[in-house]
């Protein structure tokens, strides 16, 4: 058995090591370390309630919109307030302008790029993935980041910046769109839209959606299979064999994204476990801190009732994400998620053929990106210039809630109680929080700790590329992981 | 063709967020434009290919002089806790803390930057009870000291450049480096905080879409308001340092051109107003905080004058969120 540390782990977001214990050739167990905190959850307490929206986005500059969605929801459940169909309309707007960009970026900037890697030379495939998704001279890493910048004038506009807005208001959003503006987002989107139907899919992002079978996705990928760069990642998946690297929990969360004037989501929510979908049971969820350089006193609590304490010197702890479970259960979240609770059938038949795993993972979350594109469209047609975008109302000086909510790479929720006006807690729990968790007080491994299990390890390799695949599969956000 | 200006870059007490600005820089090809500024990236931890043993090996060659260091960027603040030790954030596989590693980068740099508010005076991560003990490379707030020292000067002679700004704005950071890069950036190109003066020397009011509502007071009372939100709407933008409505955000965006106020997040300390950031604090019904070099009297004086004429159309406008009377068109030629 040889131990390798490994870190510092780039094109994640933060800073993230995993130490793994190998043994012939395969990793025989791994513990996931997320390495820096910085203590929001301290940070926000005594404050003013809506000081949230100036301090959540901060907690990552990848998820910024997120964060602020998730505190703006559980404001509104606090004051019982309700954003008109405008304000909904544009908050999920916003919100899907950053999922999909981090999907964008996860696909071009962060994960495509592992497959030039010297390891890989003599592939078929391997020349045509070092001129695209070379890091700074790639040809396709430049596109994306050319059409990741045109994208993000949508929160320009909407949004007055990106990261770190403060448009989004529990009532709503504070930026009104007029009819001209309205014609020059779509203008906007379509432009997006033409990016992704000439390199990402080579298909229209309806003809993408509308695969709905691992035969169907197979043999489109085939008409063309070093063609757009989807179907060259199912190329090169096939031969590196993806499908079988990085098995998931086999539980599936999503809290349901982007709400819908009848109170449903566009993207669904349940958990997703042996092919049936049943709801989500918020009052299940326990953050153990067993693992964590954290105080875990009282064992497990529902984060509504959750602490951050901070004990740097605590034995046996070795990160300091704390790990939670939902009813007892190590649960994967994601765009996988979200994709089979809305039961999607393209990505249903894959995660019943193989099972969560990096190709699955990477499958689903393009799908989406395709799949939101289109209900932009619907949600900027569907704005009424003229009418209220935000209705604001006042907040209660007691009171207890929670915001759930979907980021790019799962589900989000933040808990806050507040007394005699100010925060007198706040609890965060992130999506990376869930799938990189640490081991729980029974031994039980988070998401990533047991995908890693059994990756294959090459002769000399200190930073195996199966590991960068597995632990890049799940698109980690490590500041959002701790806060 | 000459050497290139090698620029490395680390993360720590932050949320990432510059860097996600940054590759929002208004050009078609970020990297393209890097390049023919004659900048090397030489490692950037959403950029990069290296990871691990590689990116260890690297820092090895920076610390032992054999690669040379033009710039060290530092995002996010510097984590001094617990208790000095560092150890709120050890570097992934180096077991040190990262704050020795910047000390001993920076040691090496001809250039020091701090990008962003949190790495030029800690920022929102020195929050509240500022429980990691957070500071920046060069200043504590408004304080000079941080984590390198007031005396602090990188190899070419700068102290520590702030590109403050939460974020900071992806131009501010490329022209930084590029006019480091081509030797025509000195310190009488830096503010009295460190901070570059082509951006710093404006303020986030001029240009404000607003200004027509600032002229007569007229107000915003709730959010998406299109009223001046200095009243009542805790806006800092005639304080704070900034050219956000000269140079927009994202293409056409700036915070007060999205309906929300300026929280002055390029000052040193803005995380902690002392009051609510989405509420003017006021004295007597005036807002403590007054427009820059503006004497109290002054403004108090104008501010009622201007009130007292201020049109209708813009009175009634700024408490919606959409133009409700528009300006009369004139029949005649405007004189």
């Amino acid at each position: 058995m040889t131990r390798l540390l490994v870190g510092p782990f780039n094109r994640v977001e933060g800073d993230l090591e995993v130490t793994l214990d190998v043994a012939d050739g395969r990793v025989a167990s791994a513990h996931v370390n997320a390495p820096m905190y910085r203590g929001f959850e301290q940070i926000l307490r005594g404050r003013e309630p809506h000081d949230a929206l100036v301090y959540v986005p901060r907690i990552c500059g990848i998820c910024s919109v997120s964060q602020s969605v998730a505190a703006a929801r559980a404001l509104a459940a606090l004051g019982d307030i309700t954003m008109p169909d405008n304000g909904r309309h544009v908050t999920n707007v916003i919100l899907a302008t950053e999922n999909l960009a981090d999907h964008l970026t996860h696909f071009y900037l962060f994960f495509m790029p592992d497959f030039v890697r010297p390891v890989y030379a003599g592939r078929p495939w391997h020349d045509e993935a070092v001129r695209r998704y070379t890091p700074s001279t790639g040809e396709r890493v430049r596109a994306a980041i050319a059409a990741r910048q045109r994208w993000f004038t949508l929160l320009g506009t909407l949004a007055g910046k990106w990261p770190h807005t403060q448009s989004i208001d529990p009532g709503g959003s504070t930026r009104a769109v007029d009819a001209a503006e309205k014609v020059r987002l779509l203008a906007r989107v379509r432009e997006f839209r033409r990016f992704l139907e000439t390199h990402t899919y080579g298909a229209p992002l309806e003809a993408v959606v509308a695969l709905d079978s691992e035969a169907a996705f197979d043999d489109w990928v085939a008409r063309d299979p070093l063609g757009s760069d989807l179907r060259f990642f199912a190329t090169v998946a096939r031969d590196t064999a993806l499908a079988t690297l990085g098995a998931g929990p086999g539980r599936y969360l999503s809290y349901g994204a982007y709400p819908q004037p009848d109170g449903s989501t566009a993207l669904g929510a349940g958990v997703w476990q042996g092919g049936a979908l049943s709801p989500v049971d918020a009052a299940a969820i326990r953050e153990d801190a067993t693992h964590a350089w954290l105080s875990d006193a009282g064992g497990p609590q529902h984060p509504g009732s959750g602490l951050t304490v901070p004990e740097p010197d605590k034995p046996g702890a070795y990160t300091w994400n704390k790990a939670p479970r939902l009813a007892g259960e190590v649960v994967e979240t994601g765009a996988i998620a979200r994709q089979l609770a809305s039961g999607h059938p393209l990505i249903v038949d894959l995660v019943g053929r193989h099972g969560g795993t990096v190709y699955t993972r990477v499958v689903a979350r393009l799908l989406e990106l395709a799949r939101v594109v289109t209900l932009m469209e619907d949600w900027l047609r569907a704005l009424r210039p003229g009418e209220p975008f935000c209705t604001p109302g006042p907040l209660p000086d007691e009171g207890i809630a929670a915001g759930l909510s979907e980021a790019a790479r799962g589900s989000l929720g933040h808990w806050i109680s507040v007394r005699d006006g100010r925060i007198a807690n706040y609890q965060i729990v992130a999506p990376t929080t869930w799938n990189f968790s640490p081991r729980d007080a029974d031994g039980r491994p988070g998401a990533l700790e047991s995908a890693l299990e059994g990756a294959p390890v090459r002769d000399g390799e200190t930073t195996p590329v199966a590991v960068q695949h597995i632990v890049r599969s799940f698109d980690p956000c490590m500041v959002c992981t701790v806060h | 063709m000459s050497t290139p200006f090698t620029v490395l870059w680390l993360q720590s007490g932050g949320c990432g967020g510059c860097s996600m600005s940054l590759l929002c820089a208004d050009t078609d090809d970020f990297h393209g434009q890097l390049r023919d500024a004659g900048i090397d990236l030489l490692w950037h931890p959403s950029l990069s290919l290296d990871s691990g043993d590689d990116v260890v090996a690297l820092l090895g060659r920076v610390l032992d002089g054999t690669q040379p260091l033009d710039a060290l960027c530092v995002e996010g603040s510097l984590l001094r806790g617990p208790n000095g030790t560092g150890r709120f954030h050890i570097m992934a596989g180096t077991g040190l803390p990262m704050i020795d590693w910047v000390r001993k980068l920076a040691a090496k740099a001809r250039h020091v930057i701090a990008i962003g508010s949190c790495a030029a005076w800690g920022g929102v991560t020195a929050g509240g009870d500022n429980p990691t003990d957070a500071c920046g490379l060069q200043y504590e707030d408004d304080a000079r000291g941080g984590l390198l020292g007031a005396d602090f000067h990188a190899g070419a002679g700068l102290p520590v450049i702030n590109v403050a700004g939460c974020p900071t704005h992806p131009s501010w950071v490329l022209d930084t480096l590029m006019a480091l890069a081509a030797g025509s950036f000195g310190a009488a190109d830096l503010d009295t905080l460190g901070r570059p003066r082509f951006y710093a020397d404006q303020l986030v009011h001029h240009g404000c879409t607003r200004n027509e509502y600032y002229e007569f007071k007229a107000s915003a009372e709730k959010p998406s308001d299109l009223g001046c939100m200095m009243e009542h709407m805790g806006c800092k933008g005639t304080q704070a340092h900034a050219d956000c409505n000269t140079r927009p955000w994202n293409g056409e965006g700036s915070c007060t051109r999205g309906g929300y106020a300026c929280i002055s997040c390029t000052e040193p300390g803005f995380q902690e107003p002392g009051h609510p950031f989405h509420a003017t604090p006021k004295l007597a019904g005036i807002p403590i905080g007054l427009p820059t070099d503006m004497p109290k009297a002054w403004f108090v004086a104008l501010a009622s004058l201007s009130k007292s004429a201020t049109p209708k159309r813009v009175k009634v406008n700024a408490v919606s969120d959409h133009v409700v009377v528009p300006p009369v068109a004139r029949r005649t030629r405007l004189k």
